[in-house]
């Protein structure tokens, strides 16, 4: 399987990166060496094998469903490009 | 006086407690080296002095009472990695400038208990996306080591390139590290310093920048093996704020340092012996075989056949994973912002400008293996590989292997700006293919230096053990380091 600049492209939207119109090509390229490395996997005989979830034997914790932690939101804002009032601010998606 | 940069972690540790020296005295001396290499070897991309002498006093004050933990005094540096309240935490990227965290990660809060004194943040690759440092937003650190008569200057390998050029520089007496496909013990053997990838699990991933969480492990860099398991020690643990940490006791690895090999089960795997793998790298394997044969191991030919898919499945599982995990980075919550007129533009103009190259291909590589249509082909498929890959180990094991001796690296360090590798990328992933099936099975690995190349670079050999059997790598470890002497520290040009 190989990528076009269009899929680049879509790629990019997906994955929220800008990509320039100049670039899409040889990013193409870049990819591209990388999924033929990844190719090889193809030969490899997977029939029936569970794939891997965790690779050290262990049940999931549980723990009791209660709040254990916050009541800081100003520090949780601390590091925000733009915040008002303990609030993210972000440019208007609601019309 | 002794120039204190030059000891051992265990030695200043020792000193320490001995009060021949105090830990302002230590940190002072490494400050001191620090600002002196720094602006040669870029290890460092933060230094906190007043802090670590701060904290050095502390530990003075502990120590002439008569307390202190395991590393009360001990100066050390942080990959930039690990979250560290109030001070850089950028992970090597633009993306977070200015993060300042409000919090600390569990090992490096670890380390603190023990009394250790932080120097400042290390360089990296950027996300431990890279073998060369390279990618760093930083810019490149540089090797302390040189080819003989060579003033070309050569990469420590990647992602823990400061940790490792900083450990080998004597500019901190060990240093942190994480390892996802190598990080730890590739830049390790290319600067001629120790390190262990610990069993996943072992330590907490908590409050460490996450890269691909199934096979993020931290560990140490230091100069010598006992120094490895001293701070090892002090790093692991249970931690219920990591659902994956384990829940196991950690035992003082520094007791199984002399321990030795007589009558352990060595196994050698056919499938790591490369076409077209440079002569130095066999002769150095025999070599370490011989060595363990003289030490009294049992020397078994073993094969792990799944081996030559370990670095193409990690390829599709670390970018994927890596996808998920640096969607974070959006431009509202932390770091850097670009404005957009819609939210969608503010998010890709800001992805766009915060991330370098290498990590903008992975990506986008883990988009797309993630995407419809192409889930089953690529990532379903490289999960179950994954799971062939940890069965070809569990046989080997349960065969009576204790552990397995291999090759660290496919070659010594290459010069900065490699066009070859800089041309393809899949080139610089090679560098990781003895390394990659550890991080895929969850195994604990260490790389010791055991040699040097014809242009006198260290070189090391590897060791993989078996599940939370850490204790045998730092035995063998130890075998190995003490066999090759202890000529690994490089000729002071900075």
């Amino acid at each position: 399987m190989s990528v076009d600049t269009d899929t680049v492209k879509r790629i990019g939207h997906l994955a929220r990166i800008k990509v320039d119109e100049q670039d899409l090509a040889s990013l193409a390229d870049e990819l591209n060496t990388i999924l033929g490395f990844v190719e090889q996997l193809n030969e490899v005989d997977v029939e029936g094998v569970v794939p891997m979830t965790s690779v050290i034997p262990m049940t999931q914790p549980l723990r009791p469903d209660v709040v254990n932690d916050g009541g800081y939101a100003s520090k949780i804002v601390t590091n925000a490009p733009l915040s008002e009032d303990n609030f993210f601010m972000v440019p208007k998606v609601v019309e | 006086m002794t120039d204190l940069t030059r000891l051992s972690l265990a030695a200043t540790r020792q000193g320490l407690k001995n009060k021949d020296f105090t830990s302002v005295e230590v940190t002072d001396a490494y400050l001191g080296a620090i600002e002196e290499a720094n602006s040669e070897l870029n290890a460092f991309i933060s230094v906190e002095a007043e802090q670590a002498r701060k904290m050095a006093s502390a530990s003075d004050a502990r120590l002439a009472r008569g307390e202190g933990g395991s590393l009360e005094g001990v100066p050390l540096g942080i990959k930039d990695l690990f979250a560290t309240i109030g001070t850089h935490t950028q992970a090597g990227s633009h993306i977070l400038d200015g993060f300042l965290p409000e919090y600390e990660s569990t090992v490096t809060a670890n380390l603190w208990a023990d009394g250790a004194v932080m120097l400042g943040k290390l360089n990296m690759d950027e996300f431990a996306m890279g073998s060369s440092n390279e990618t760093s937003y930083f810019g490149p650190v540089v090797n302390p080591w040189r080819g003989r008569d060579s003033s070309t200057n050569l990469v420590p390998g990647g992602s823990s390139g400061g940790s490792a050029s900083a450990v080998s520089a004597w500019l901190c007496a060990g240093a942190t590290a994480t390892d996802t496909g190598g990080s730890i013990r590739q830049p390790a053997a290319f600067t001629g310093t120790v390190g262990i990838k610990p069993t996943y699990g072992r330590c907490s991933r908590w409050g460490i920048v996450a890269f691909a969480s199934s096979l993020d492990q931290a560990g140490p860099i230091t100069r010598t093996v006992e120094d490895s398991a001293i701070m090892l020690t002090s790093m692991a643990g249970f931690d219920k704020k990591d659902s994956t940490s384990v829940d196991m006791a950690v035992p003082d690895f520094a007791a199984a340092v002399a321990r030795g090999v007589k009558g352990l089960n060595i196994g050698i795997p056919r499938e790591y012996r490369l076409e077209g793998m440079p002569e130095e790298i066999e002769t150095l394997w025999q070599q370490g075989i011989e060595w363990m044969r003289e030490e009294g191991a049992i020397i078994t030919d073993i094969s792990l056949p799944h081996t030559k898919y370990a670095l193409p499945a990690y390829y599709i599982v670390a970018p994927a994973e890596a996808s998920s995990n640096l969607a974070r980075y959006d431009g509202v919550k932390y770091g850097l912002r670009v404005p957009g007129e819609t939210i969608d533009e503010m998010y890709e103009l800001t992805r766009a400008a915060g991330f370098g190259d290498e990590v903008k291909r992975r990506v986008m590589i883990g988009t797309y293996v993630l995407s419809a249509g192409y889930y089953d082909a690529y990532y379903v498929r490289a999960q179950k590989v994954r799971t062939l890959i940890k069965q070809d180990f569990e046989k080997v094991f349960a065969d009576g292997v204790d552990a397995i001796l291999t090759p660290a690296t496919p070659s010594a360090a290459f010069r900065i700006g490699d066009r070859e590798m800089a041309a393809d990328p899949v080139k610089m992933y090679l560098n990781d293919i003895f390394t990659v099936t550890v991080n895929m099975a969850g195994l604990p690995g260490i790389a010791v230096p055991a040699g040097k190349d014809s242009a006198g670079l260290p070189l090391a050999l590897q060791l993989i053990g078996k599940p939370f059997d850490e204790e045998t790598l730092f035995a063998a470890g130890r075998i190995i380091e003490k066999a090759a002497g202890d000529e690994f520290s490089p000729e002071k040009w900075w």
